[in-house]
């Protein structure tokens, strides 16, 4: 395996009742890049995406993420201070075989995600939102929340200011307070990128995130994207249909149809694949 | 809803944003309420006074079953059988392991917190419906085991045993005056505990596990502890509210209620009050204790006015009452009392541009 891997996913193979989804799919993922996943509609892609969330449990295969240090001490102090970030990635890498650990394990281990449908905590807040997914770096425990001041209180304060941190920078400080319930669709994708950022994770998969959105839209969603890739150097593995912005913003491309994979390879390569034109891009435009 | 609030009222620190009272009218508000309500046995007669302590304990009862249902999204039918085994706990413990109340009074919470585990450990694997049946058996079991079990000391088909009168020093809490005012004590500390976990990282995976199971998981919530801690905390606060009604009506047992009527009343206490909302259970129950109450009058009434009716009159006005009372709020207001408060503040902020 290539040291520079952070994910690596081995033959995966699943089925529901007798229809396969995703039949031995293989690729990787190295530390750093955007890595797209595209296919026509049914091929598989979010299915792949909840394998390696750990919420499919694929029949054959597994997805192995590999972790660049031991998060014990992590959270907080890991900000988007690059010199501590390079400092962390000389560390040691463990392996993880993430189709055998609970979802809830995966997120700890440093995989956030956005959903296809947007799947926000409808009755909360933006902020409280951005909080909630502070879940996982919070140490206090339901005693401490219960009695709220001294600890609580000072933990919760240390999270807000990384929350609002977020909140800046995806330039939603106008509906801080407002209730994701009843906000706009596009203002609903924005929020739900804060809230996968706020778990701070190594790997974050965005599946379809300007899918529905109008053209400004979507060009304030890609400069965040590029921007949480460059300047925090969260590695992202990207589902998307636009195919312009695939290839604009991509370094490598999956394409899978009818859940097997046809290609694997950089955008220019996959432009001029005569597979994939006929089988997605041909179709697409 | 976006909280408006006027210009110039603005915090300096995270900590004071997140504080719950903010202006000095919301201390003015909150003291002025403590000072009435421990004022009442001053001048309320024995009626008023008995139906406040009702209600102050069946707001810790309704706060836990917020808790499960308002906050974390899990239907329970069994918050009046864990109100038996908190009630039960602390009268033996005081009988039989010759513990004060205040020590027993804990215990009693954790025992039937404890106990709501157990039940609570279905909803690994069942939901919404499912759940409500699951949490049914609690409902039926636990009233059946007090009734066919340990007869000695649960009291047996007679459904009651005797619950000792609290005291502490010289202090004996024999007349409803004081009893009103210990439950009003133990209510103000279930309620800053039960505001702080709604406001906390506890309170958020609550509700994240309500609004969406499924994000809540992939983003770093353990589902089964998460719901096992709000089933806990539920029949914890049941423990408590159930000791708090055994020692005021000196007694315990299936013969002073605990029935799946109560559970289904503490439901709709909770949707009137408004779920998920920490001034809904306060709203509710005062809201439902005293339409009972108004019920009882008319009935009352009616029935010395026909004779041959009474028993009908008597009794058919309390769920009458409340069916439509829990009706009118589904059609007309499902979020509650506790939502037209925070209408009626928005208004009260806008102040003279409202309709
Ligand atoms: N839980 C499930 N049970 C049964 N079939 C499923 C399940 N999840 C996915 N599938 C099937 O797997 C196939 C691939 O679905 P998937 O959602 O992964 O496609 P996709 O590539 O994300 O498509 P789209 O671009 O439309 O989002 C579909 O035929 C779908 O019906
Ligand atoms: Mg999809």
């Amino acid at each position: 395996m290539t040291s520079e891997n952070i994910l690596q996913v081995e033959r995966i193979s699943l089925s529901f009742g007798g229809t396969t989804v995703l039949d031995q799919v293989q690729f990787d993922v190295r530390a750093g890049e955007i890595r797209a996943l595209i296919g026509p509609n049914g091929a598989g892609k979010t299915s792949m995406l909840n394998c390696i969330s750990g919420f499919y449990r694929p029949q054959q295969g597994k997805a192995l993420f590999l972790d660049k240090v031991e998060r014990a001490n992590s959270g907080f102090r890991r900000g988007a201070n690059p010199a501590a970030r390079s400092a962390l990635t000389a560390g040691k890498r463990r392996v993880h075989d993430i189709t055998r650990t609970p979802p809830h394990r995966v997120a700890q281990l440093g995989i956030a995600r956005t959903f296809q449908n947007i799947a926000l905590y409808t009755g909360l807040s933006t902020l409280d939102n951005l909080m909630a997914a502070r879940h996982i770096h919070m140490r206090q425990s339901a005693l401490f929340s219960a009695l709220y001041w001294g600890l609580a209180q000072k933990e919760e304060a240390r999270h807000r200011a990384v929350v609002e941190e977020l909140i800046d920078f995806l330039e939603i400080a106008h509906i801080r307070k407002a209730v994701v319930g009843a906000l706009p669709y596009g203002l609903r994708k924005r929020v739900e990128l804060g809230r996968a950022l706020a778990l701070e994770p190594q790997l974050l998969l965005l599946d379809e995130p300007m899918a529905g959105m109008n053209a400004e839209e979507k060009e304030d969603m890609a400069r965040f994207i590029l921007d949480i890739h460059e300047r925090r150097g969260i590695t992202i593995v990207l589902i998307e249909h636009d195919m312009t912005l695939v290839m604009d913003i991509a370094d490598r491309i999956v394409v899978l149809d009818f859940g097997t994979k046809i290609a694997d390879d950089t955008p220019d390569a996959i432009k001029n694949n005569p597979e994939v034109i006929r089988a997605y891009l041909g179709q697409a435009g | 809803m976006a909280i408006l609030r006027p210009a110039g009222d603005f915090d300096r620190s995270y900590e004071q944003d997140m504080a719950l009272l903010r202006r000095p009218w919301h201390y003015w508000l909150v003291g002025f309420t403590l000072l009435a309500a421990f004022c009442l046995p001053l001048w309320g007669n024995a009626y008023l006074i008995s139906t406040a302590n009702q209600i102050a304990y069946t707001t810790i009862a309704v706060q836990g079953l917020n808790i499960l249902t308002g906050y974390t999204g899990q239907i329970s039918l069994g918050q009046a059988a864990f109100m038996l085994v908190g009630g039960y706990a602390s009268a033996l413990l005081m009988i039989h392991a010759g513990l004060s109340f205040f020590s027993a009074l804990p215990v009693a919470g954790l025992v039937a917190g404890v106990v709501g585990l157990l039940f609570g450990l279905t909803s690994l694997r069942v939901k919404g419906f499912y759940l409500a049946i699951a949490t049914l058996a609690a409902q039926f079991i636990i009233p059946w085991v007090s009734r066919h079990t340990f007869k000695e000391f649960l009291g047996g088909t007679h459904g009651a045993i005797e619950a000792p009168v609290p005291q502490i020093g010289g202090l004996i809490f024999n007349e409803v005056g004081r009893f009103f005012t210990l439950s009003l004590i133990v209510l103000l500390i279930t309620t800053v505990l039960v505001f702080n976990i709604s406001r906390t990282r506890l309170g958020r995976a609550f509700i994240s596990v309500r609004d969406n199971d499924l994000a809540a998981e992939l983003l770093g919530v353990n589902l089964f502890t998460y719901k096992l801690r709000a089933f806990f905390i539920a029949a914890l606060l049941a423990g408590v509210a159930g000791a708090l009604k055994a020692h005021s009506q000196r007694g315990v047992g299936t013969e002073f209620g605990y029935s799946l009527n109560d559970s289904i009343i503490f439901l709709g206490m909770l949707v009137i009050g408004g779920l998920g909302t920490n001034l809904g259970p306060f709203l509710g129950v005062a809201f439902v204790i005293l339409l009972e109450d108004f019920a009882d009058l008319l009935g009352g009434i009616l029935a010395t006015a026909f004779p041959e009716l009474a028993p009908q009159l008597l009794t058919s006005f309390r769920p009458i009452f409340f069916g439509m009372a829990v009706m009118f709020f589904l059609i007309f207001e499902p979020r509650g009392l506790a939502h037209r408060w925070q209408l009626l503040k928005a208004a009260w902020r806008l102040r003279p541009f409202t309709r």
